[in-house]
C-alpha cells in the first residue's frame, strides 16, 4: 500500500525538490559530462535519440497505470513481452510479413497478454506490500514456463511448420528468429525523411495516441477507481469498489500495454533474441521511468519522454565515454548496467525512506496532539 | 481424514509437497532408465558442501526480521575480494584459505554494516531494495575487476590484457582443501567430503549457539515482536545491523568454500543472481519469509540440491533433452513467489 506523497513541514521546499528529483539532476549532469567526452556527432546522436524514443516509450508507457493503482513499478511487465514474442513467432512461422503479420501477432499475443496479466494480477493480490519484489519474481517464474514452452514445447507438442526456426534437434524455437518479414513495417508505414534522417511516423503517432489513452483513462470511472485504490485500499473498499478486480484489471492493461510495447520494440531492431530479448525489459523500462524524475507512487507521462531520452542518451554515449576516458569499451558496457541498476537500487530505497520518515511524522504528530490535549 | 490431510497439506505447503514426491519418485526411476545412485548421491553429498553455507548465511537476517537476503551478492563480493588477495599473495593450502576467509571477513563486516544501515532506513520495503542493491553492487564491481591493481599472472588476462579473468582457477591454490581433508572413500563412486561437511557443520553449530546469547535472542525478540523488543531495552536497528553483517559474514565464507570446492572463482556476472536458488533451497526446506530455523536450511538444501542433480540425469535419460536449467528455474523461482504470497493469507 503506497501512500500518497505529501510533503512534510519541516523540509525546505529547495531541498524537498532536490531530493525529489534527485536521480534526473544527477544523471542530467552525468550526460553533460559524458557528451563531450564521447566525441559523437550531433547528426548521429539525434538519430539515435529519436530511434530509441519511438522504440522504447511505448514500453515505458506501459508502466504508468499500475502505479496509478498504487502497485509500484510493474516488473511484470516481462509477461507481456513475452506474450509478444510468442506472437512473433508464430507469424515468422507461417510467414506472414508485412503490416498484416504485424497485426496478426498483436491478436494472437493479446489473449495471451490478458491470461499472462491476470496471473499475475491474482498473484500480486496474495502479496499486498511487497508487489514489485513478487512482480519481479512472478517474471522470473514465468521466463522458466516461457522457456518450457518454448524451446521443449515447441516443434513438439506445438505444432511448427517452418523448419527453419527450429533448432537442429527437431524442436524448440532457435536462439534468434530473424523478424525480416515485418522489419520496421510500422517505422515506415508513413514515410517522412527530413535531412537523410528517416522518422517513424506512424510509430510515434501511435504512441500519442497511446498517450491520449492514457490521459483519457485517468478520468474514466475506472481510472478514477484506480487513483482511489492506490491512496487507500481500505477507503476504496468502503466506498464500494472492488479492490482485487481493480488492480488485477490495472496489471492486465499494462501486460497487454507492455506486449504491444515489445511488439513495436522488435519490429524496430529486426531481429529477436528467442530467450533473452524479454529478459531486461523490465529493467530498463522501470529504469527510464525513474530516470524521468517519476517515483513508486508518481508517474506522469513526461517522466516517461524525460526518462527516454536522459536514460538512452546515457546509453548511447557511454560506451564511447568510457573508451575515450579509459581506453577500454567494456568500461562503458558496465558502467550502463551499473547505472541501469543503480538507478533502481537508489530510487526505491529513496522512496522506502520517506515513507517511513513521513510515517514517523505522522505518528509524532499525533502524538503531540494526544498530548496537547492531556495538557488540557 | 480429508480435513487432517488439508491441514497437513496447508501447514508443509503445497509446493514442498509436490517437489519432494518428485524428487522421491527421480530417486525411484533413476536405476531403471540407467542412473547410478551411487553416483547422484555423491554429487548431492558435495553440492550440500559446497551451497550449504550460502544458505545458512540467510538465517540470521530472516530471524531480525530482515526478510529473505535477496542482497546476499554483497556477501559474495567480500567472499571474492577474500579469495583474489589469497591468490594475489601466492598463499598455498590452508593457510590460503584461511587468509582468504579472514580477508573476506574483513570486507564482509564493512559491507554487512552499510547494507544493515541502509536497510534500517527502509523497513518495510526491504526486499525488493535489497534486490537491486545487489544487482548494482555486482555491477559495480564488474567495473572494478578491470580497473582494480591485481598483478598475478593467474589471475588477469594473459598477453597484455588489463582487468581480471571472469574466471580462475583455483587449482594450485586452495582447491579442495576442505574437500580432500580427511576425506572418505566408500565404494567405487562415492567421496565424502568430510572437511567440507566438518566445516559447514561448525559454522552451523557457532550460528546455534549464537543466537543462544544474550544478543542472539535479543536479535530473534526484534525480528519477531520490534515493539515488544523496544520496550524491553533491546536497539532493534543495532540489533538488525548484526543480524546483516553476520548473514554477510557467512555469505562471504560460503562463497569461498563453494570456489574451493568448485576449483573456480567467478567473477564478472557470473554471481549476479546467485542470490535465488540459495533463498529458494531456504523456503523448500520450510522457511518463510519471517521464519527460519537450521533445520530448514539443512533439509532445504538436501532437497533442493537432490532435485539440481537427478533432474538432468534420470529426464535427460528419459527423454533424451536436457530440460534441468529449465526445472531448477521453475522450481526455485515459483518456490519465492509461493514463499512471497504465503503471509498475507495467514494474516487475513
Amino acid at each position: 500500500m503506497m501512500k500518497k506523497q505529501s510533503s512534510s513541514k519541516k523540509m525546505n521546499p529547495g531541498v524537498y525538490f532536490l531530493i525529489n528529483y534527485s536521480v534526473p539532476i544527477i544523471f542530467t549532469i552525468l550526460v553533460a559530462f559524458a557528451i563531450p567526452l564521447s566525441k559523437l556527432s550531433a547528426n548521429y546522436f539525434v538519430t539515435e535519440i529519436m530511434i530509441r524514443l519511438s522504440r522504447n516509450s511505448f514500453l515505458i508507457l506501459a508502466l504508468l497505470i499500475p502505479v496509478m493503482a498504487g502497485m509500484g513499478m510493474n516488473f511484470g511487465i516481462v509477461l507481456g513481452a513475452m506474450a509478444g514474442e510468442i506472437g512473433l513467432i508464430f507469424i515468422t512461422d507461417w510467414q506472414i510479413v508485412g503490416m498484416p503479420g504485424f497485426l496478426l501477432a498483436i491478436l494472437i499475443s493479446t489473449p495471451l497478454a490478458i491470461i499472462f496479466g491476470y496471473f499475475a494480477g491474482i498473484v500480486l493480490n496474495r502479496a499486498k506490500g511487497r508487489e514489485m519484489v513478487t512482480g519481479f519474481m512472478v517474471s522470473f517464474f514465468m521466463n522458466g514456463i516461457y522457456q518450457l514452452i518454448v524451446l521443449y514445447g515447441m516443434g513438439n507438442i506445438i505444432p511448427i511448420l517452418n523448419p527453419s526456426i527450429l533448432l537442429p534437434r527437431g524442436y524448440g524455437i532457435r536462439n534468434a528468429i530473424s523478424l525480416i518479414g515485418i522489419r520496421q513495417v510500422l517505422d515506415k508505414l508513413i514515410p517522412l525523411k527530413i535531412g537523410g534522417i528517416l522518422i517513424p511516423v506512424a510509430t510515434f503517432l501511435v504512441i500519442t495516441t497511446l498517450c491520449v489513452f492514457i490521459a483519457w483513462f485517468r478520468k474514466t470511472k475506472l481510472g478514477q477507481n484506480m487513483r482511489t485504490v492506490g491512496q487507500d485500499n481500505e477507503v476504496a473498499r468502503i466506498s464500494g469498489i472492488n479492490v482485487e478486480r481493480t488492480r488485477i484489471l490495472s496489471i492486465v492493461i499494462s501486460t497487454v500495454l507492455a506486449c504491444y510495447g515489445q511488439i513495436i520494440f522488435l519490429q524496430n531492431i529486426g531481429t529477436m533474441n528467442t530467450y533473452n530479448s524479454h529478459e531486461q525489459v523490465g529493467v530498463f523500462a522501470i529504469a527510464a521511468l525513474l530516470v524521468g524524475g517519476a517515483s513508486v507512487a508518481k508517474a506522469n507521462i513526461p517522466h516517461v519522454f524525460i526518462g527516454v531520452i536522459l536514460f538512452h542518451t546515457m546509453f548511447v554515449v557511454s560506451p564511447r565515454a568510457g573508451k575515450e576516458l579509459m581506453g577500454q569499451a567494456q568500461l562503458g558496457e558496465y558502467f550502463r548496467v551499473f547505472v541501469s541498476y543503480g538507478v533502481i537500487a537508489f530510487s526505491l530505497a529513496l522512496y522506502a525512506w520517506r515513507k517511513r520518515v513521513e510515517k514517523e511524522n505522522e505518528r509524532k504528530k499525533i502524538m503531540g496532539y494526544r498530548k496537547s490535549i492531556l495538557v488540557k | 481424514m480429508k480435513e487432517k490431510i488439508k491441514s497437513i497439506i496447508n501447514s508443509v505447503g503445497l509446493p514442498r509437497i509436490i517437489i519432494f514426491f518428485f524428487l522421491i519418485s527421480l530417486f525411484v526411476l533413476a536405476p531403471f532408465v540407467g542412473v547410478s545412485l551411487d553416483t547422484s548421491l555423491n554429487d548431492v553429498i558435495v553440492r550440500f558442501g559446497m551451497n550449504g553455507l550460502l544458505v545458512l548465511s540467510l538465517m540470521p537476517m530472516v530471524k531480525a526480521g530482515c526478510g529473505l537476503n535477496f542482497g546476499l551478492q554483497l556477501g559474495i563480493i567480500a567472499g571474492l575480494l577474500g579469495a583474489l588477495t589469497s591468490i594475489e599473495m601466492e598463499i598455498v593450502g590452508f593457510a590460503g584459505f584461511f587468509t582468504a576467509v579472514g580477508v573476506a571477513i574483513f570486507f564482509a563486516v564493512i559491507l554487512g554494516f552499510l547494507y544493515g544501515t541502509l536497510l534500517n532506513k527502509i523497513k518495510g520495503d526491504e526486499m525488493v531494495v535489497a534486490t537491486y542493491v545487489g544487482f548494482s553492487s555486482i555491477s559495480f564491481m564488474c567495473i572494478m575487476w578491470l580497473i582494480l591493481p591485481f598483478k598475478s599472472p593467474n589471475m588477469i588476462w594473459a598477453y597484455g590484457g588489463s582487468g581480471l579473468r571472469t574466471t580462475i582457477n583455483t587449482q594450485g591454490y586452495w582447491f579442495h582443501v576442505l574437500t580432500d581433508f580427511l576425506k572418505i572413500n566408500i565404494g567405487n563412486h562415492i567421496t565424502f567430503p568430510t572437511g567440507t561437511i566438518l566445516f559447514f557443520a561448525l559454522l552451523t553449530f557457532l550460528v546455534w549457539a549464537f543466537f543462544r546469547t544474550k544478543i542472539g535472542s535479543a536479535i530473534i525478540a526484534a525480528g519477531s515482536n520490534p515493539a515488544y523488543a523496544k520496550s524491553c531495552g533491546v536497539s532493534v536497528n543495532k540489533m538488525r545491523i548484526v543480524s546483516v553483517i553476520l548473514s554477510t559474514v557467512i555469505a562471504a565464507i560460503g562463497i569461498i568454500v563453494y570456489q574451493e570446492s568448485f576449483g573456480f572463482i567467478q567473477l564478472y556476472t557470473a554471481p549476479l543472481y546467485m542470490a535465488f536458488p540459495a533463498i529458494a533451497a531456504l523456503l523448500l526446506g520450510g522457511a518463510s519469509t519471517e521464519k527460519a530455523s537450521i533445520k530448514n536450511v539443512i533439509i532445504g538444501v538436501f532437497l533442493f540440491q537432490g532435485i539440481l542433480t537427478m533432474t538432468p540425469s534420470v529426464i535427460n535419460n528419459i527423454i533424451q533433452s536436457d530440460m534441468s536449467e529449465t526445472i531448477r528455474i521453475i522450481v526455485s523461482n515459483g518456490m519465492i513467489v509461493y514463499a512471497l504470497t504465503r503471509r498475507i493469507e495467514r494474516a487475513r
